[in-house]
Order: C-alpha cells, then sequence, then structure tokens
C-alpha cells in the first residue's frame, strides 16, 4: 500500500515495510549512519541516524516509514546531536587520523567532516586496547571500534562463523574474538570472509595494505560521505 | 676536546643564569649558566627540558603504518622521518626500490631540504645576521627584515613556499603525507604539478645564487665575526655517495677528524651500530653519541651543513659545486670550523637542492614506471637519510606478524649535542665572560645554537611546540628579566 511523508518539508513516497531511512535514500536524501549497512537488517546502536518525529527522537534506520509522518532531519537540532555522538564515539577510543591507514576511506571521519567536527569537546578516555596481528592476513586494531557490530553481524549471518562478538557494558564494552585465547589467528576467519570487508572504520585491516592508495585517490577525498552513499549506494 | 666549562667546582656558591627556553629554536630548550661573583662564566650547559619516548609509540604498530606515523616526531622536517622509515621499512621487506621510486623519494627529500634550510635562513638566522646580534630585539625578526630588507623577505618566503609543494606533488600533502611507504611509492608525479614546478624552478635556482651571495657578502663584510665566532675543533659525519659525492638521500657513513683527515670511510648504513655508541650524562635528557673508536672524549662529532659541505669529496652539480670550492678556499687549507659558517654551508646546500629539483623535473621516471617491488622479508632494517639538520638514523625489528619489535631513532640534534655544548661553552667564555649580561650579549649564545638549526622536537621526541620566551633568573630561580618574542 505504502503512502508519502514528509521529509526536511518535502515529500517522500514509501512502500510497506520500508524505513524511514530507506525511503528517503531511495527518494535521494541522506541520512548520516554508522552502524546500518544496505545488506545487513537495521541494528539501532549508533543513532546517528535519529530524526525528529513529532517531536520525538528516534532511529531512523529502524522506523518504518508511516503514512503522513512530518521528519526533520538536516537541522541544527539534529546535526548537533549527531555531532555530539561523533565526539563521543572519537574520545571512547583512540583515533588518530593522521597516522591511521584507514584515513579517507573511514566513515567515522567522513560523517565528522560532514557534520562539521571540528574538537573532540570531550575529555579522551584512551582506552588501552591491544591490538591483534596473530592472522597472516589480517590485523585488528581495536583502538577503532566503534561497536557497530556489523562485522559481529556479517561473521555470524553471511560467513556462518561467529568470529567476532561485543562483551561487557557501557565504558567497558569492547569487541572479542570468539576463540579460547581470544586470537583472530585461533579462528576460521579467513581474509575472504564478508566480515573482513565491512568495517565502517579501521578495526579489520588487511595486512600489508597500508597507505597504497595515494591521498587523493581514497574514497571520500574527492566527494563527501553523502554524495558517496547516495551515489555508490554505499 | 675542551670541556672545562662541563662542570664547574663550587657548583652551589655560583649565581645561575637561566635562558629558558631558547628561542626562535623547535622544541623545549635551555641553557643554564653558572657564573661568579665578579661574572665570570664557570659553567655552561645545554640542556632539554622535556622527554618522551617517541620509541614506545612504535613499537607493537604494524610496520606499513610507521613512515606516516613518524611524522609527529616533528612539524618541520616530518618528510626526514617519513623517509628514512622507510628506508628502513625496505630493508625489512628486502626490497631494492624501483628507479621511479627512488627519484621520486629524492624529489620530496630534496623539496624538503630547499623548504627547511629557507625556513631556517630567512625566518630564524637571517634577523641575527642582518641587523646584528645586539640589535634592537623587538625589530630582530622576519617582519623585521621584510621591512628593512623586502626582496630578501620575499624570496625566502616563495622558496620555502616552493620546497612545500615540491612535498604535496610528491607526498599528498604538505605535512602528514603518505607518499613514500615500505617498498617504494604510491604515486607518481603528476602533469600538471610537473610543469607548474617546472616553470619556476629557474627562478628558485636563481634565488638560491642569491642567498649564498649574501651569506658570503655577510662573511667579507665582517670576518673577524664571521671567521671567529664559535670556532672550535671538531670530527664530522655524514653520508657520502660510493663516488665521494654529496648525496643528501643515500650512501655510506664517513668520519672525519678535526684536522679532515678521513678517519672512517664507506661504512654501509646497517652497520651504524658498529661505529656509534651513546653516552649518558646525569644533567641531561639528551644522549651524547660518539664514535666509538675514539670514545667519548674525543669521539663526539658534528653533523649537518657545515659537515656535510666539507665531507663529500665533491657537489654532483655544478652551481653548487663551484661554490663549495669557494667555501673550501676560504678555509686556507684548513677546514672551516666557524659555527656561522654552517649558514653559509646551508644556503650551498640550497642551491644544490634547487638545482637537484630542476635535474629531476626534466626526468620522465618521476611520470611512470613501477613504484613497488617485491623482496625476501626479513625482520630488521636501519634507514639513514642527510636531513636538512644532519644524519638521521631509523632502525627497526619487525617480528613475523608484522609489528615492530624494537625502534631506535637517532636524531640529527643528538648528534649534535655535543657540538653545541661545545658552542655555547666557547661563546659563553669568548664574549659573555667577565661583562654584565644583557639580552644582546645572551642572545649571542642563542646565535651560536641557531646557527645548528637544532630541532628539539625532534631530538627529545617531543609533540608539539612552545612558545618563545627568554628569561634571567638570579641564583635563587628568581626571574630578573624576561622577553617574549612570537
Ligand atoms: S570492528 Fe569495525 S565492524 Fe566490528 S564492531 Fe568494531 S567498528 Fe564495527
Ligand atoms: S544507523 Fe541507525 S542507529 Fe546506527
Amino acid at each position: 500500500m505504502g503512502g508519502k511523508f514528509l521529509f526536511d518539508g518535502q515529500p517522500v513516497p514509501f512502500e510497506d515495510g520500508q524505513t524511514i531511512l530507506q525511503a528517503a535514500r531511495a527518494a535521494g536524501h541522506y541520512i548520516p549512519h554508522l552502524c546500518w549497512h544496505p545488506d545487513f537488517p537495521p541494528h539501532g546502536s549508533c543513532k546517528l541516524c535519529i530524526v525528529k518525529v513529532g517531536g520525538r527522537h528516534v532511529s531512523s534506520c529502524a522506523l518504518p516509514a508511516r503514512d503522513g509522518m512530518e521528519v526533520e532531519s538536516d537541522t541544527p537540532e539534529i546535526n548537533g546531536e549527531r555531532r555530539a555522538l561523533l565526539q563521543m564515539l572519537f574520545v571512547e577510543g583512540n583515533h588518530f587520523c593522521p597516522s591511521c591507514e584507514k584515513s579517507g576511506n573511514c566513515q567515522l571521519q567522513a560523517l565528522a567532516y560532514e557534520l562539521d567536527m571540528s574538537s573532540a569537546r570531550f575529555a579522551h578516555f584512551y582506552p588501552d586496547r591491544p591490538v591483534d596481528a596473530s592472522h597472516p592476513d589480517v590485523l585488528l586494531d581495536f583502538n577503532r571500534c566503534i561497536f557497530c557490530e556489523l562485522c559481529v553481524r556479517a561473521s555470524r549471518d553471511v560467513d556462518h562463523k561467529g568470529v567476532f562478538a561485543l562483551t561487557d557494558r557501557g565504558i567497558r564494552k569492547h569487541l572479542v574474538v570468539n576463540a579460547e585465547s581470544g586470537r583472530l589467528a585461533d579462528t576460521d576467519f579467513a581474509v575472504g570472509d564478508r566480515a573482513a570487508d565491512i568495517c565502517p572504520v579501521g578495526v579489520i585491516l588487511r595486512k600489508r595494505v597500508g597507505f597504497a592508495v595515494p591521498i587523493g585517490e581514497r574514497k571520500y577525498d574527492e566527494a563527501s560521505i553523502s554524495t558517496v552513499a547516495m551515489e555508490k549506494g554505499e | 676536546m675542551d670541556s672545562s666549562l662541563e662542570t664547574a667546582a663550587d657548583r652551589e656558591q655560583l649565581r645561575r643564569v637561566v635562558i629558558d627556553p631558547v628561542s626562535r629554536v623547535e622544541g623545549h630548550g635551555k641553557v643554564t649558566l653558572l657564573l661568579d661573583d665578579d661574572d665570570h662564566v664557570r659553567e655552561a650547559r645545554l640542556h632539554i627540558v622535556e622527554f618522551r619516548g617517541f620509541e614506545v609509540f612504535i613499537q607493537g604498530r604494524p610496520y606499513w603504518e610507521v613512515p606516516v606515523m613518524v611524522q609527529r616526531l616533528c612539524g618541520i622536517c616530518p618528510v626526514s622521518h617519513h623517509l628514512a622509515a622507510s628506508k628502513a621499512m625496505d630493508r625489512v621487506l628486502g626490497v631494492p626500490v624501483t628507479r621511479s621510486a627512488e627519484k621520486l623519494r629524492r624529489l620530496m627529500h630534496y623539496g624538503q631540504i630547499l623548504q627547511s634550510h629557507a625556513l631556517h635562513f630567512f625566518h630564524l638566522s637571517s634577523p641575527d645576521l642582518l641587523f646584528g646580534f645586539e640589535s634592537e630585539v623587538g625589530k630582530r625578526n622576519i617582519v623585521g627584515v621584510a621591512g628593512a630588507y623586502p626582496e630578501v623577505a620575499r624570496q625566502g618566503v616563495l622558496l620555502r613556499k616552493f620546497g612545500q609543494e615540491v612535498i604535496r606533488a610528491t607526498a599528498g600533502k604538505r605535512i602528514h603525507g603518505t607518499g613514500s611507504v615500505p617498498g617504494g611509492m604510491n604515486r607518481h608525479l603528476g602533469v600538471e604539478d610537473r610543469d607548474a614546478l617546472r616553470a619556476e624552478i629557474d627562478l628558485m635556482v636563481e634565488w638560491s645564487r642569491a642567498a649564498v651571495e649574501l651569506v658570503k657578502r655577510l662573511h667579507r663584510a665582517d670576518p673577524a665575526l664571521y671567521d671567529e665566532f664559535g670556532r672550535f675543533r671538531a670530527n664530522v659525519m655524514s653520508l657520502v655517495r660510493a663516488d665521494g659525492a654529496m648525496d643528501l638521500y643515500h650512501g655510506a657513513l664517513r668520519f672525519r677528524d678535526a684536522d679532515g683527515k678521513i678517519l672512517v670511510d664507506k661504512v654501509p648504513d646497517q652497520s651504524y651500530r658498529s661505529l656509534i655508541r651513546e653516552q649518558v650524562k646525569p644533567w641531561s635528557y639528551m644522549k651524547f653519541p660518539y664514535l666509538e673508536q675514539l670514545g667519548p672524549d674525543e669521539g663526539w662529532y658534528q653533523v649537518g651543513p657545515l659537515a656535510r659541505v666539507q665531507n663529500c669529496d665533491f657537489i654532483p652539480t655544478p652551481l653548487a659545486e663551484a661554490e663549495r670550492r669557494e667555501f673550501i678556499d676560504h678555509g686556507r687549507g684548513e677546514p672551516v670550523r666557524a659555527t656561522l659558517a654552517y649558514h653559509w654551508a646551508r644556503m650551498i646546500e640550497l642551491l644544490h637542492a634547487a638545482e637537484v629539483i630542476r635535474d629531476l623535473l626534466g626526468d620522465g621516471d618521476l611520470l611512470e614506471g613501477a613504484l613497488l617491488a617485491e623482496g625476501v622479508r626479513g625482520n630488521e632494517g636501519v634507514g639513514i637519510i642527510e636531513a636538512p639538520r644532519g644524519t638521521l638514523i631509523h632502525h627497526y625489528q619487525v617480528g613475523d606478524d608484522d609489528l615492530v619489535t624494537m625502534c631506535n631513532l637517532i636524531v640529527s640534534t643528538t648528534h649534535n649535542n655535543q657540538a653545541m655544548n661545545t658552542a655555547v661553552r666557547e661563546v659563553a667564555h669568548r664574549y659573555l665572560d667577565g661583562r654584565k649580561l644583557t639580552e644582546g650579549l645572551l642572545n649571542h649564545i642563542e646565535v651560536a645554537i641557531r646557527a645548528y638549526d637544532p630541532c628539539l622536537s625532534c631530538a627529545t621526541h617531543a609533540l608539539g611546540k612552545m612558545p618563545l620566551v627568554l628569561e634571567l633568573a638570579d641564583a635563587g630561580g628568581e626571574v630578573v628579566d624576561r622577553v617574549v618574542r612570537d
């Protein structure tokens, strides 16, 4: 049956079962997101996709569109909240863009540019998260994990291996590898897995690639994340 | 060699003067002088105030990240660290770097030499040299130079900018670029960038010649000062190409003694540890390297432009080579040892860098050709480069899991530690001893240190810069005078 809702004042059609985010994208409107991925069901954890509907803040990646809704997304208020969420993500992990090989290809960094985040604002946690270099082909640098669980879902639902999991809560939350030793080398993880290419930030990295792509040719060098997302469907 | 002013016998009875921190020098440093009641200098030391181990950051990181990460060591010569680390990692990978990749790295490096030497001479040192060490302090800066000698200041600014453009075109960014990677490069030079640089390079060569002329004119105008200020005997060290040519990107280690005699030659970079030891002194965080065969007292050495110009047998570009010959002739058979001759040597290198860049820009290998090669992976590598300030050593061990297990860095300023201390003592002894101290007299000490273009932030592996303040303190540590400069 479907219907229509207003997105920042513009009519957006939707089909039954579509979320606000899906319908908005289909109509050419970008909504920031980190834990949502077009190939996976909504997860609703990062809250970057918040929009305002009838005075309430909701996750647009999870909420089904309804006829006649009035959705506010690209407003100073909502973007300010998204910026604050990003700032918290930056201080919770150890994100040092100038020496990170994911720089220029990282969704967290690209969103920070998109939303004009100019400082960290909060005090850094500087958590201690040692890297796992045990696997011959893939390095895990947990310093940059934002707990989107895309790798968890990809490994479980697509690769059927269940290599990754989140453990602990709140400030102690962290990503673990499902092996007695806790080491990636002791799982059946392989470089061709879907989970090997899913991380939106710089945690799951193919070894020995590093800075092979020069500045200027990286994903977000020329186009902003909203443009890339809408044009390439990413 | 003279170290009589290193430690005074009756330290507690002496009056203390602190120059803190040394201004127009990158990083955190201070000089302490101990004076007796008759204003005689009894002790003079250059200290590095802060220390943060950068090596610890590197250990446990994947090797391919290191050439980018080490650029955090220094805001002035990040490219030197970028390339030294890349060269070390080439060895770890066992890669023979391709022709195109090496030429691109050379272009990047000589761009760095050009921008750093221009910055140092025009922005940091020319105010002292053009106006005099005791000139009005408020005018003794690049703004003052721009007012009195607008053309000199303009050329200095544009030379630096050109060097930065070379870096951007090869590394992707002016700072924190990524162009050089373990095993080669990740980009060619773009045709538009090549053409834009080519359009300006002849002018840069011409201005570099003018810069050498300017230094020579200063020497001629006041030979008593330029030939004597901070003059002392020292060994020198630098990389030299296999045929004896100056080569700032790659070569083998050569030492000469204070008479100019070759002590050690053709030592491969991978074997630096067989030559150099580092001594620790209780009053300084910065180590004191020395040539092992001579021991710590006799084995210390100078690095940087003054060392390089006299350590090589020739400079492989014609204009700079002609200048080198004139410089050598100036010594009348003796090595040129005066501290201010660093500036002259530095401008000869500036000219050399401009000539090298000009030649490279005509080379088609920059635009195409393989950038990466394969090799047989090992676990250890040393990369040595002649950075603007002198020899820079990066040494790593890498585990089979690709993480760095050991990192040792010896930066140019550390090599020059003893030489700078000796310069401070020379100048303190000769110019300050027995006189009422003034800002202008204290500036003599800074002029001597500044001639080395020390980068204390590199040397201490500290992150960030400092405000530029000069303070005089009395025996109780109380500040009696304070000058702030930007
Ligand atoms: S490793 Fe990457 S994909 Fe997995 S939870 Fe962390 S940020 Fe998400
Ligand atoms: S994208 Fe909707 S909560 Fe993460």
